[in-house]
């Protein structure tokens, strides 16, 4: 039991994680229909700065929003200078932009802070707790607690606020969006702010548990993306749900299956999902089958 | 096509005259490596610029014929050649099981499963220890041996990956202008025209992945024998990557732009070398720009930029 309890913390904590980096992914997809493959970059680049301003003995509450804050800045260039001047190739140029915009901005960041993993001091006390039989360390459950407040923050940001309503509409419908007066461009530039800066919270609370490095992201950033396509890509309730099975599905199967295997898990439910709903758990049916 | 024919002659004629001027083994190394990346972007070329379907799992299909002919030969004592058959059954067989479902839908959901299935292998590389020698990779393969002869000299090699080379691209021109082809690049354009010409489109699609993972496999055991030598590092999602960015960057839809895309590709990080570590960092910063300056690739892009030089 308390093992089972055990696994299930863990994976609610990676798959807090997930569930942001997959919000991301959704986010910008519904602003461009890009799949932005630097998305694990963002995670990265906030755990760096997260661990630089630390070093730096910020306070933590000032480390925590500069690091967000500039990711978010970061996000912004890649928008201003790789995605908008080609906004009208096609999918597979884009894909292949990003891509080498991810090897670039991890090419950055060795240049910048070298291959060493940093250490991040955790934010809530360093001793474990137990419960039920499960030893569980605080950071984890800030990172459960701090990744749903930013979910409700952005759901309600998106369903209350007249910006996060043109959002919405703007993924629905472009043209329309632009017919009743929208201004398109503006908000796909706020789309890959939110969605670096959600991201770059990603990385940082997760930062004193796994250290951070140059290349955290690029796996990180894999299993967001397994986690939205679960979630049906365009979903925000599906990017977090599936942000959470995946973690969960995982730790269980690196619990009671094999741990070599761990990597491995989410990328089995990955291609298993595409194979039996490829719409995924909340995506529109507007793929039909041939 | 006849223009082809005289291309094809002069990279035969091209690759004959470095095989027997070229005394540098070194040279042949890197060039032996390049004539196997040309042979899975042949492949890959006919799927992404005339099926319209992207893979990014193609290292995958690579490393299945790799490990697959490595595993067969180094531990059970297989002959290289009935190994190699085996190989691309296992290519194929792997190939079917993600191109049957993925291809019958619209969208890009091939690239979604073979990125899922490139990673899943790769972990099973990793892992399986007893099988395929783990992280530290599988030593003791054999060299090549055909028909009596014995492959241990680099240029031997060389010639056959020349041959190998030479013959795929010739099945694939003859491929992209049969009437195959051309039904490929309509659908490549719109899959509802070409459904109502009356053709299978999933069934294209479905075939030409099968033979774009065959070739990728063939190339896996050719190299598993060539480098007696194979680690799961050669085969990440990196390489998956590198493999579709090799097409883009030549141009898709060109075979001959695919083909200088993998030859630019695996020279660059030869020159890259003198950045040191951050190699990468050109690398990225060289493939964005040529994607957001070039977007229909090298081969044309620069083309095309020449035509509007001459016109001034």
């Amino acid at each position: 039991m308390g093992e089972l309890l055990q696994f299930l913390i863990s994976g609610l904590t990676s798959g807090a994680i997930y569930a942001l980096i997959a919000l991301g992914f959704t986010i910008i997809y519904n602003a461009t229909e890009v799949i932005n493959f630097a998305q694990g970059e963002f995670v990265m680049l906030g755990a760096m700065f997260m661990a630089t301003f630390c070093a730096l003995k910020f306070p933590l509450p000032l480390a925590f929003v500069l690091s967000v804050a500039l990711t978010a800045v970061a996000g912004i260039l890649v928008e201003r200078f790789a995605i908008y001047p080609a906004r009208k190739a096609s999918p597979i140029t884009l894909i292949i932009i990003t891509i080498g915009l991810s090897i670039l901005i991890k090419g950055i960041a060795m240049f910048a802070w070298g291959k060493d993993p940093l250490p991040v001091p955790a934010f809530v006390g360093e001793r474990p707790i137990s419960i039920f039989g499960a030893t569980v360390v605080p950071q984890s459950i800030l990172v459960l607690v701090v990744a749903l407040m930013a979910v409700f923050a952005l759901e309600l940001f998106f369903k209350k606020t007249l910006t996060g309503k043109a959002m919405r509409a703007c993924a629905a419908n472009r043209l329309a969006a632009r017919l009743i007066g929208v201004k398109v461009e503006p908000l796909v530039l706020l789309a890959f702010a939110l969605s670096a800066a959600i991201s770059a919270l990603a990385g940082v609370i997760i930062s004193p548990i796994t250290f951070a490095t140059y290349d955290m992201g690029t796996m990180l950033g894999l299993k967001g993306f397994s986690a939205a396509v679960l979630g049906g890509l365009t979903s925000s309730t599906g990017a977090v749900l599936g942000g959470f099975i995946l973690g969960v599905l995982e730790s269980l199967a690196a619990g009671f299956l094999s741990s070599a295997y761990k990597d491995a898990a989410a990328f089995v439910i990955l291609v298993l999902m595409l194979l039996v709903r490829p719409e995924g758990l909340f995506g529109t049916k507007e793929t039909k089958k041939l | 096509m006849k223009g082809h024919y005289l291309a094809l002659l002069g990279l035969a004629a091209l690759l004959l005259v470095v095989g027997f001027f070229n005394q540098n083994d070194y040279y042949f190394n890197v060039l032996n490596i390049l004539l196997l990346k040309g042979l899975i972007v042949i492949g890959l070329s006919l799927l992404m610029g005339y099926a319209g379907q992207v893979s990014l799992g193609h290292a995958a299909f690579y490393g299945l014929g790799a490990y697959t002919s490595g595993i067969l030969t180094a531990k059970y004592g297989l002959s290289p050649v009935s190994a190699l058959f085996c190989a691309q059954a296992v290519t194929l067989l792997a190939a079917l099981i993600i191109g049957v479902p993925s291809l019958r839908l619209k969208g890009h959901y091939l690239a979604m499963a073979t990125l899922g299935f490139g990673v899943i292998v790769y972990v099973i590389f990793k892992e399986m220890i007893e099988l395929t020698g783990g992280p530290s990779g599988l030593v003791g393969i054999p060299p090549l041996e055909i028909a009596g002869v014995t492959f241990l000299e680099s240029r031997k090699y060389y010639f056959l990956f020349s041959g190998v080379l030479l013959l795929a691209l010739l099945l694939a021109l003859h491929l992209a202008h049969s009437p195959f082809g051309r039904a490929l690049l309509a659908l490549h354009d719109s899959e509802a025209a070409t459904m109502s010409l009356g053709y299978d489109t999933g069934r294209l699609k479905l075939i030409v992945f099968l033979l774009s993972a065959s070739l990728a496999g063939l190339a896996g055991s050719l190299y598993a024998h060539f480098a007696m030598f194979i680690s799961p590092m050669s085969f990440t999602f990196i390489h998956s990557v590198k493999f579709v960015t090799m097409v883009v960057i030549g141009g898709v839809a060109s075979l001959w732009g695919a083909l200088l895309g993998a030859a630019l590709l695996s020279v660059l990080p030869e020159v890259l070398t003198v950045f040191e570590d951050y190699d990468v960092l050109v690398f990225g910063l060289i493939l964005v720009l040529i994607m957001i300056f070039l977007p229909e690739g090298l081969f044309k892009g620069l083309g095309n930029l020449f035509l509007r030089f001459k016109k001034t």
